[in-house]
């Protein structure tokens, strides 16, 4: 579309005048202000290199990573198992950039600590995103039914939601940890979804309150398109913002309560580890070995800000009132 | 609004119950309860088994057992833990120790939250906003039991070394001085003139506080005297008029600054009665504070009488509390000395079988109570500051503040009476909210600085696969947070009219 009323010449064509104005599909206009907001684009290359560091480093399921060490074997102390990781260069008078033996240093009987904390961290990353995936699920469709089909469908599964509000998130957490521990990080990932879905629940079936009353809907209904597709293809696709977002932050959220939960022991349970359970097993160290309580801290740090960030990004992405390009 | 408390309280009621089948049914499978007895070595291993048995009904279904669970709860009755312990014995004992930690954090929470996020609000895009929002992000994101840990490390353990020679070193004096520095230049606007001044007041103010501190030894015996008593008062009573009345009119700031001097005065004629005073005989005299301000408000206060009196009864109330943590402070030496130099703790509610005087009980209180607090604190305050912030800032761009700032009321009032005012009604509802939440919430913090809680009751019921103190858990905190949520919402309603309970 040009605003510019006169027959440009060649010479002052709309584009020189910087006076068009391109069309831009939704997605291109969401893509385009996520990419703007600078600390989500930060988030987002922070959280890739952890991924990528996490699970290529020391392999997952069976395929080996390039790092040599594992996370169960011990080995000889050296240096008394301090990191051997130096990022200060030489004429700042540090050792110069070098990565050395054992990066982060050696737990009490020998573990590669670079190891053993890429383990935590794969765990951890692993409940993080099931728990995101599973209860953004389940609180979806329990929303969308909620929502758009009213009445006793609603009453039922709005009661079913308060019912497990009022159960403190760290309390069913706890529970569920304590049931579910033992049997690794992909079935508590699982099952802590199943319980933490209700305020995401909530929030759809807000969105679905408000939008099945719409024009777009009521048109919809009236040629006698079914409710499913009433649902998945005309309500749902104007909620994925709001969705988005939420899913975006409860993974943060779940990076916290899975650490919480391990370091209560009553997550992930040894011999298997993860960032939490690693700053329990190592938090009497403190005083003496500082570095096996710093890096798993950092780690969960690193993950839940860049993921926090990601969801904020995605937030002024989406939000339709949102007119002010970020610098 | 009856008939809505009314259906509330009864839907709330059958939710609860609910619930309380949910967590009760995954309590009991969540684990074996025979478990540690059953690697017993004792020889009256049998009979210990057949004890617990029969203690917790192992023999019967769970079905069975929540019932005559509800049935005890109906009576009153909360049982006894696996052990027979009584477990509302230990309820009243965690719930205490719980609300004694979880109060203070939430109200100072509340406290600093909103005041940060209204200030970065009405800074809104400068640096010191920037900064607030990316520490409310970093703390959103810090795991509360690595920070807590942190904390004794360096709040506690090192801080109690430290306090034996404190003297701060230069570079420590440098930094908290150009801390000081930046924070005074992110809340000025202005050209960068303006700004570049701000910073170097801030450098300046900071580095000589901090330098003067470090070679008086303050922290060794701290304390204010009358003089810097009266200064704190008298700047107290400059800034809360500011708040409260604004400079147009004389009277108010007469009024205030009168309460500040008898204020800072009395303390000194109070001498006797504050060296071992009863919370009774606090409370009587903040109750006499109020009367004596009310009254100076009443006379000086000229054609504000209204606001001079809340100005006045503000500035008296600030200057008591100088006063109260001045004698805190003097007392400091003597209970340094009592608890063989380590004021910190880092474990449990209380110094066992230490006796002092009223400040020095108030001390270790606070000792015990400081690391625990900042943990929960960081946490809250992140979210507090990120709601009236989001608040705050939609407030002000309503058409009604413009009408005020058209009408020509000056700034001060535009922001303290018509913008915070209804900026802090969706507050309430997060302060009811998150008030219910934290009392089951501080599961972790209690356990890292070993407090006997609310949360280490469900812990070590959880551990232990005894439903029972869970149980008890749950009802207090399933209570509290349907209780608190319909008190929300009713203060909603009351507090916008634009809101209709149905």
């Amino acid at each position: 579309m040009t605003l510019n009323a006169q027959a440009p010449g060649p010479d002052t064509a709309p584009d020189a005048q910087g006076l068009t104005i391109t069309a831009r599909t939704q997605g291109q206009m969401v893509r385009r202000r996520f990419f703007r907001h600078r600390a989500a684009l930060a988030g987002m290359i922070i959280l890739g290199f952890v991924v990528v560091l996490a699970f290529s480093s020391i392999g997952f399921a069976g395929i080996p990573g390039w790092w040599d060490k594992s996370y169960l074997d011990t080995g000889a102390l050296v240096n008394q198992g301090k990191p051997t990781l130096s990022l200060v260069p030489e004429f700042l008078g540090g050792d110069g950039f070098r990565i050395g033996e054992h990066p982060f240093g050696q737990d009490d009987i020998g573990i590669d600590y670079f190891a053993l904390t890429m383990r935590g961290a794969q765990q951890s990353l692993i409940i993080a995103f099931l728990v995101g995936i599973v209860a953004t699920a389940v609180g979806t469709v329990v929303g969308a039914a909620a929502g758009y089909f009213r009445g006793a469908a609603e009453a039922t599964l709005m009661r079913l939601t308060d019912v497990m509000i009022t159960i403190p998130v760290l309390i069913i957490a706890a529970v569920i940890g304590r049931m579910m521990g033992d049997s690794g990080a992909v079935v508590l990932g699982l099952f802590l979804g199943l319980v933490l879905w209700p305020t995401l629940g909530r929030l759809v079936r807000g969105e679905f309150l408000s939008l099945r009353e719409k024009e777009f809907v009521e048109a919809a209904r009236a040629v006698g398109t079914s409710a499913k597709r009433i649902i998945f293809r005309h309500i749902l696709p104007n909620t994925v913002g709001v969705i988005i977002v939420a899913a975006t932050l409860s993974v943060a959220n779940a990076v916290l309560l899975e650490s919480a939960l391990s370091f209560l022991g009553l997550g992930v349970q040894a011999p298997d580890t993860s960032l939490g359970q690693l700053i329990s097993r190592y938090r009497s160290a403190m005083v003496t070995r500082p570095w096996l309580f710093w890096w798993p801290g950092l780690f969960i740090i690193l993950i839940a800000l860049s993921i926090n960030f990601i969801g904020d990004g995605l937030r002024d992405a989406f939000d339709p009132r949102q007119t002010r390009v970020r610098a | 609004m009856i008939v809505f408390i009314a259906r509330r309280l009864v839907i709330s009621f059958f939710v609860l119950l609910a619930a309380t089948v949910i967590m009760f049914v995954l309590t009991a499978l969540s684990g074996d309860p025979l478990e540690d007895l059953r690697q017993d070595a004792s020889p009256n291993k049998a009979a210990k088994i057949a004890d617990r048995t029969e203690r917790m009904q192992l023999d019967e279904p769970i079905p069975v057992r929540y019932l005559s669970w509800l049935g005890n709860i109906v009576r009153g009755d909360l049982g006894v833990n696996r052990d027979g312990h009584d477990v509302a014995t230990m309820l009243g004992e965690a719930l205490s120790a719980t609300l004694q930690l979880v109060i203070a954090a939430t109200v100072m929470a509340i406290i600093i939250g909103v005041i940060i996020g209204i200030i970065s609000a009405l800074r809104q895009y400068s640096g010191f906003d920037y900064t607030v929002t990316f520490a409310a992000f970093v703390c959103f994101s810090l795991p509360i039991f690595w920070i807590a840990v942190m904390l004794k490390q360096y709040m506690a353990i090192e801080f109690n070394n430290w306090l034996k020679d404190p003297a701060i070193p230069p570079t420590v004096i440098g930094a908290l001085a150009l801390l000081s520095g930046l924070v005074f230049g992110a809340l000025t606007v202005g050209d960068r003139r303006r700004r570049l001044i701000s910073f170097a007041v801030g450098l300046a103010v900071g580095g000589a506080l901090f330098a003067f501190l470090s070679a008086t030894r303050w922290f060794a015996d701290p304390g204010f005297g009358l003089p810097l008593t009266l200064a704190i008062a008298l700047a107290g009573a400059v800034g809360l008029t500011v708040l409260s009345a604004g400079l147009r009119q004389r009277g108010p700031l007469y009024a205030a600054l009168a309460a500040a001097v008898i204020g800072a005065a009395s303390s000194e004629v109070l001498g006797p009665l504050l060296a071992d005073p009863s919370w009774l005989e606090i409370a009587g005299l903040a109750l006499l504070t109020v009367a004596v301000c009310a009254g100076l408000g009443y006379g000086i206060g000229g054609l504000q009488r209204r606001q001079a009196i809340t100005a006045a009864v503000l500035t008296g109330l600030f200057t008591g509390g100088v006063v109260f943590v001045d004698r805190m402070l003097q007392a400091f030496n003597g209970y340094s000395a009592a608890v063989r130099g380590r004021p910190i703790s880092t474990i449990g509610a209380r110094t066992p079988n230490f006796e002092g005087d009223f400040w020095q009980m108030n001390l270790d209180t606070a000792g015990h109570l400081l690391l625990p607090t900042m943990a929960l604190i960081l946490i809250s305050l992140a979210t507090y500051t990120r709601y009236s912030r989001a608040s705050m800032l939609e407030v002000m761009n309503q058409d009604y503040v413009r009408t005020a700032r058209a009408k020509g009321l000056p700034e001060r009032t535009v922001v303290v009476k018509h913008a915070f005012r209804n900026g802090l009604i969706p507050i309430t509802t997060l302060m009811a909210v998150d008030f219910a939440g934290v009392i089951g919430g501080a599961v972790v913090t209690e356990n890292v600085f070993g407090w006997q809680g609310m949360g280490n009751l469900f812990i070590d019921g959880l551990r232990e696969v005894d439903p029972a103190p869970v149980m008890a858990f749950f009802i207090v905190t399933g209570t509290a947070i349907v209780v608190f949520n319909m008190i929300a919402d009713i203060l909603y309603a009351y507090l916008d009219p634009r809101i209709r309970l149905s």
